[in-house]
């Protein structure tokens, strides 16, 4: 590198390293204003809170060859329907009991935790919930007591009793919904919703 | 009762280090030492909470409701990133002086801002461990935890952690400024400040989740894949001339070589990260292109590190910390870039993103690319320490202690890597693309036997690890402990010929 030639020079390098990397800062800098707009919630790609009032479905869109969450009719959670504030408020309870509960150590969120425990991007759409009528009444029931009611599907892996409130359940819940109706781009892989309002 | 069972050859040791004497050291020096030994006892307690978390995959039954998995896989990751942490910090303590050409400007405070932090530390994972969760508030968030992986530290910590980072930025910046600057010096000051600026983007609360993950990558990826990369660089770079005697020049035009290529990868690389959190399709081929890129620096850096010693004859003044250069320099590659590459683009990302994939990967890259350089540094530390003795060939025993050490620690990870590798690909394939990816789904592929087994080899490998971890500690505290000789002498060779 002490040949002389252009390439190899370090004065080169060093100007590369400086304006590669503010060339890509900025670029990164641009897409983020153009993504926090668009997930923004109630923007195209995240829901308003209100959306926990109304039915989330699952279905595949042609055009964009993959899943994409539909919001249907009216279907309070909990049968209340909630200004966007009071949802807001409820999905905010949910979101910070799953950070305080340290929820993201066991389960993913969007993928991302860790992998002792399921996915919770479509828990609120899982089949294992059996029907729509059910769902709410089970959910509050494994998460007051999981300890009991718990189905590991034979692993053992029980969630542990992290001393939830009632309130808690309800925000927990508002939240699971909320989350199923982010849209994924597809993910997780080949998911298949519980059958959506048939009794 | 614990001390007489300590075994013969560690009890001396022990006493050694305890009246070990430091006054031939410099402020920075003396410094580094404690950031050092601090890092050990954190490693210690990663690998304690990991070979738990480890266990409890197998029986589940395991300290539940005492020590619940999350609990333990949070120290463990958490123990991860701060003793990286103080490596880093103690690395650039060692080398600061010398770099600079001055004493530590501000050792004085730097000194207390080592007991601050470590505190500060110790306080987090009394709390993690004895207080665990919180009710659903945001005291929870303030004095607890945060909830949010790798940065759990509730935000009274992170703010601590901010005035801490803040100090040390300036002692270190402070000490170039009042000597000399270089290449080296350079690079790893401009990396230190956006270093701690990215940890503000972690430093929030927000109730939407998508928002929530935009930011936090920006601290767990521009830290990890960007930032802590250009941080080891420098530190190789320095730790190149020292033990092979590399030229200066060619490890600084490496070093922005290397700054160039892993900030052009890495910066719009963090897209990986977008692919499935919200955020819009453009990440999907923004983030598959750049992150594909990624391993490029890392190959030239295995280049420039084999290619320095192999021009060096491998005539270091330390063979230990030679040795793990090297292992940092393929570990890095093979951990971060081959590891992650295997499942960056998003249509197999799809399929492994929040699997077994994920673990494998993370457990490589952490420990190829820092865990491996953070030991060369001490092993260099520990060679001046004890009075700049001979490291290289010839060592006493043979240096069975460093070697078996080094083949332990690194056939453990390897092996733990492989096999949760295994328990990734029976994941994806039973979960994703036949189960369709729902709990029962989940389940389904965590009970398959091939799954299971990946998950027993990787608690093998744990041991095997665990042991090579023990025999590392070990020959920290003897080596170069009653030798005469003093170290080799190395020279940097003559211009490149043809």
């Amino acid at each position: 590198m002490s040949d002389g030639v252009w390439w190899a020079s370090q004065d080169f390098w060093r100007k590369c390293a400086i304006f590669v990397t503010a060339g890509m800062f900025l670029v990164l800098i641009l897409l983020t204003f153009h993504s926090l707009a668009a997930i923004t919630a109630g923007q195209d790609r995240v829901p308003a809170y209100s959306v926990i009032n109304h039915r989330i479905d699952y279905v595949f869109d042609e055009e964009r060859n993959m899943k994409v969450p539909v919001i249907g009719e009216e279907a309070p959670l909990f049968g209340e329907v909630l200004s966007e504030e009071e949802a807001r408020a409820l999905v905010d309870l949910g979101k910070l009991t799953v950070q305080a509960k340290n929820c993201m150590n066991c389960h993913t969120l969007l993928g991302n935790g860790a992998y002792y425990a399921p996915d919770l991007t479509k828990a609120w759409l899982d089949p294992g919930w059996g029907n729509e009528q059910a769902r709410e009444l089970l959910m509050t029931m494994f998460l007051k007591d999981p300890k009991t009611n718990a189905r590991t599907y034979g692993t053992n892996r029980r969630m542990p009793d992290l001393g939830v409130t009632d309130e808690e359940v309800r925000g927990i819940i508002a939240f699971l919904k909320w989350m199923s109706a982010v849209d994924t781009n597809g993910f997780p892989q080949g998911f298949e919703p519980l059958p959506q309002g048939g009794a | 009762m614990a001390e007489a069972a300590i075994a013969n050859p560690v009890r001396p040791a022990l006493d050694a280090i305890a009246a070990r004497d430091t006054s031939s050291l410099s402020a920075g020096q003396r410094l580094a030492l404690k950031y050092f030994l601090v890092a050990m006892v954190l490693f210690v307690a990663q690998m304690l909470f990991g070979l738990l978390a480890g266990l409890q995959f197998l029986y589940p039954e395991f300290l539940y409701g005492v020590l619940d998995f999350n609990v333990n896989r949070m120290v463990h990751i958490n123990a991860m990133i701060v003793w990286m942490l103080y490596g880093f910090i103690g690395s650039i303590y060692w080398l600061v002086e010398d770099e600079a050409g001055v004493e530590l400007v501000g050792a004085k405070l730097a000194n207390i801002n080592f007991w601050v932090l470590t505190s500060a530390v110790a306080v987090v994972v009394v709390v993690y461990l004895v207080v665990q969760v919180g009710p659903g508030n945001k005291m929870s968030i303030w004095f607890i935890n945060e909830g949010r992986e790798y940065i759990e530290a509730p935000r009274w910590a992170d703010i601590g952690i901010v005035v801490c980072m803040g100090v040390f930025f300036y002692t270190v910046a402070g000490t170039f400024m009042k000597g000399r600057w270089s290449g080296i010096s350079g690079t790893l000051v401009l990396d230190l400040i956006a270093l701690a600026g990215l940890y503000l983007a972690g430093m929030f609360y927000t109730t939407n989740l998508s928002v929530d993950q935009y930011w936090w990558w920006w601290v767990v990826h521009l830290w990890v894949e960007a930032t802590w990369e250009v941080l080891v660089g420098c530190i190789m770079a320095w730790g190149l001339m020292k033990t092979l005697g590399a030229r200066r020049e060619i490890v600084t035009t490496w070093l922005y070589i290397e700054v160039a290529m892993m900030f052009g990868a890495g910066i719009l690389g963090l897209g990986h990260h977008y692919f499935w959190i919200g955020t819009p399709e453009y990440w999907l081929g923004i983030g598959g292109f750049f992150s594909a890129l990624e391993p490029i620096p890392l190959v030239a850096m295995v280049v420039h590190a084999v290619y320095d010693a192999g021009r060096h004859s491998f005539q270091s003044r330390n063979h230990p910390a030679l040795a793990w250069l090297i292992a940092h320099a393929f570990g890095n590659f093979l951990g971060a870039g081959v590891w992650g590459f295997i499942h960056t683009l998003p249509q197999i990302n799809l399929y492994t993103h929040g699997t077994q994939w994920t673990t494998s990967h993370g457990h490589l890259a952490f420990f190829g690319a820092y865990a491996t350089i953070v030991i060369a540094f001490i092993y260099i530390a520990l060679q001046r320490w004890r009075g700049d003795v001979w490291m290289s060939g010839d060592l006493p025993d043979r240096g069975w202690k460093w070697k078996w050490s080094l083949a332990l620690l690194n056939v453990g990870m390897l092996g733990m890597t492989i096999a949760l590798l295994i328990a990734g690909y029976e994941q994806s394939f039973i979960e994703r693309a036949i189960g369709g990816s729902t709990w029962a789904a989940y389940f389904e592929g965590q009970t398959q036997p091939w799954f299971v087994q990946g998950m027993q080899w990787r608690m093998v490998f744990g041991v095997v690890m665990t042991l090579g971890m023990v025999l590392l500690l070990w020959d920290f505290l003897t080596i170069g402990r009653g030798e005469t000789r003093p170290a080799k002498e190395v020279h940097a060779p003559g211009p490149h010929v043809g």
